[in-house]
């Protein structure tokens, strides 16, 4: 199993921290990743990008240039999304902030409510969250069987009261794609 | 410090800067820029709290300065930048390679030339191989490809710098030192077993010995010539026992990707692409930069095997490849060179090095000239965009 993602969006809504995470989830799995991000010098609202993968064997390139799955969290990410996108790839959309129709017939794409869904919660900064767990659920990649103990490490104590809501972000994003 | 068996995520930057605080680094001096800060950024934090010596100078010059001047004085020593901070620091790397000091030197490289890019380059091979600054020198380079290297490469270079008594450069790049991977943290060094420094200055009036003078400097020909030669009697010998390189899948291949550091993970990729094709490509991988392995390549040659160096730059490792096959191969007219790369802060993906090897294995490929001549299609050279 080899899952070569290409995650895109602005800088703030939480692309980097999503890449991390599921490379780090990965690697408690037993798996092989790479992360490479790509993020402009601005500190919120640049682009921001990350080449993702995780595998059972040795990664060759961490450049990601023929992705199986696409994740794009803002609209003006759709463009590059497409391009990187391999032939009938899976294309996850954040439908709150990407109203525009793709392009590409072969794509198979799910509409994941990301920021609402996460306004529900209790806040639209976990919205990157919703979509790492509609990333795993679609593409089986990973189980984040050991989330928890992810969040832990990658947050600073101070912080770890806000892992319970983290968590359900994730439960909601995988529920979601169930009903797509 | 986390334990050893523990695999951690990290990014290759941190990873350098780990594997040398592992490996007994006492004194770091630096001075910022993009994409390496995050190596200041981490000795700054890890240092100061075990009381080593963290200094941010006021220049790379200053900082390059100060390296001599720790280096001198026998502590295990470091400094990082990225390529145009590395320009900077080439005249005090001509000095400590003069004076035969040991230190680490690591470039996150990006693109150039002048101030370039912040992106990942390959573009620094000429200068980190052949004595970036004045006067006849070498030093040992070391390539990375993953952040895993970036632990042990930076580890081990302390004691090469130590054992050769000539500064030992780490050269990675911007891919290499922003990504994360999983990483198994070298042992750190045991420091009762460093090897003594009779040669170091200070400490006089403990030990009662002579003084000690460090210096570059010779005004009699006949002496600076024999301290030269003297220097490249030990460079042949860095050269018999210090050439480092992996070969992978070339005994069935006609064709042979040569490539380090990033590019040869972007081979690596191509060739797995070229293998669900039902095509062998082999792989030649030096980890060291300087020496060379200019014999396996010639043996390769001498099979007949036809090359593809993969790099990110207009080609400059290719130089020594051709040098490796053309003048030392008596049956190099049956092999041949190729390139394919990409310059300015881009990397090439799997699918355009492969093409590229595809038009090769077809004969629809012209070898690389060094005379820089256009190919007879009218196309620029390799395949930048």
């Amino acid at each position: 199993m080899t899952e070569k993602t290409f995650m895109a969006g602005f800088g703030g809504q939480g692309i980097i921290s999503m890449g991390q995470t599921w490379v780090y989830a990965a690697m408690k799995e037993g798996l092989e990743v790479t992360f490479f991000p790509f993020y402009g010098a601005e500190k919120r609202g640049g682009i921001a990008r990350a080449s993702v993968i995780v595998s059972n064997d040795e990664i060759a390139s961490p450049l990601v240039t023929q992705a199986h799955s696409v994740v794009v969290m803002s609209a003006d990410s759709l463009v590059i999304g497409e391009e990187v996108a391999a032939p009938d790839a899976l294309l996850l959309l954040n439908s709150d902030l990407v109203k525009a129709g793709h392009e590409r017939a072969d794509l198979r794409v799910i509409r994941i409510p990301c920021n609402s869904i996460a306004t529900k919660i209790g806040d639209l900064r976990i919205a990157n969250m919703v979509m790492m767990g509609a990333l795993a659920e679609a593409t089986g990649a990973l189980e984040l069987a050991h989330l928890e103990a992810v969040l832990k490490s990658y947050f600073p104590k101070s912080k770890h009261g806000l892992i319970p809501m983290n968590i359900a972000a994730v439960e909601a994003g995988r529920e979601a794609v169930r009903k797509a | 410090m986390p334990e050893k068996t523990e695999k951690l995520l990290m990014k290759g930057n941190e990873a350098m800067a780990e594997g040398a605080l592992r490996a007994g680094c006492a004194a770091y001096f630096c001075y910022p820029i993009t994409p390496q800060s995050e190596i200041p950024a981490y000795m700054a934090k890890h240092m100061l709290e075990r009381h080593l010596v963290f200094l941010q100078a006021e220049s790379e010059t200053a900082a390059i300065s100060m390296v001599y001047g720790a280096a001198a004085t026998g502590a295990r020593v470091m400094t990082s930048s990225s390529s145009p901070g590395m320009s900077l620091k080439q005249e005090g790397i001509s000095y400590l390679c003069g004076a035969d000091l040991p230190c680490v030197l690591v470039n996150v490289a990006r693109s150039g030339p002048g101030l370039g890019g912040i992106s990942p380059a390959q573009g620094d091979y000429f200068q980190s191989t052949r004595g970036g600054g004045h006067g006849d020198y070498y030093h040992i380079v070391l390539a990375p490809k993953d952040v895993q290297e970036c632990a042990d490469f930076t580890f081990e270079a302390f004691d090469l710098a130590d054992k050769w008594r000539m500064p030992v450069m780490v050269l990675a790049d911007g891919l290499i030192g922003q990504m994360m991977e999983g990483v198994v943290l070298p042992e750190p060094k045991d420091l009762s077993t460093l090897l003594p420094k009779p040669w170091a200055v200070g400490q006089q009036g403990r030990t009662a010995r002579a003084f000690n003078h460090v210096s570059s400097m010779s005004l009699v020909p006949a002496e600076l010539e024999a301290a030269i030669n003297a220097r490249f009697a030990r460079y042949d010998l860095v050269r018999k026992t210090e050439t480092r390189v992996t070969l992978s899948n070339c005994e069935k291949a006609e064709l042979v990707m040569i490539g380090y550091g990033s590019s040869s993970r972007v081979a690596w990729g191509a060739i797995q692409l070229a293998k669900a094709q039902g095509i062998e490509i082999g792989l030649l991988r030096p980890r060291g930069l300087w020496p060379f392995p200019y014999d396996e390549i010639t043996e390769l040659a001498e099979q007949g095997k036809k090359f593809l160096c993969v790099e990110m730059s207009m080609g400059q490792m290719i130089e020594d490849v051709l040098l490796a096959v053309g003048a030392r191969s008596a049956r190099s007219k049956e092999s041949s060179v190729h390139f394919v790369g990409r310059c300015g802060g881009n990397i090439p993906s799997e699918e355009e090095v492969f093409a590229k090897a595809k038009e090769i294995l077809a004969g629809r490929s012209e070898p690389w000239r060094l005379d820089g001549r256009l190919r007879s299609d009218g196309s620029a050279r390799g395949a930048g965009r």
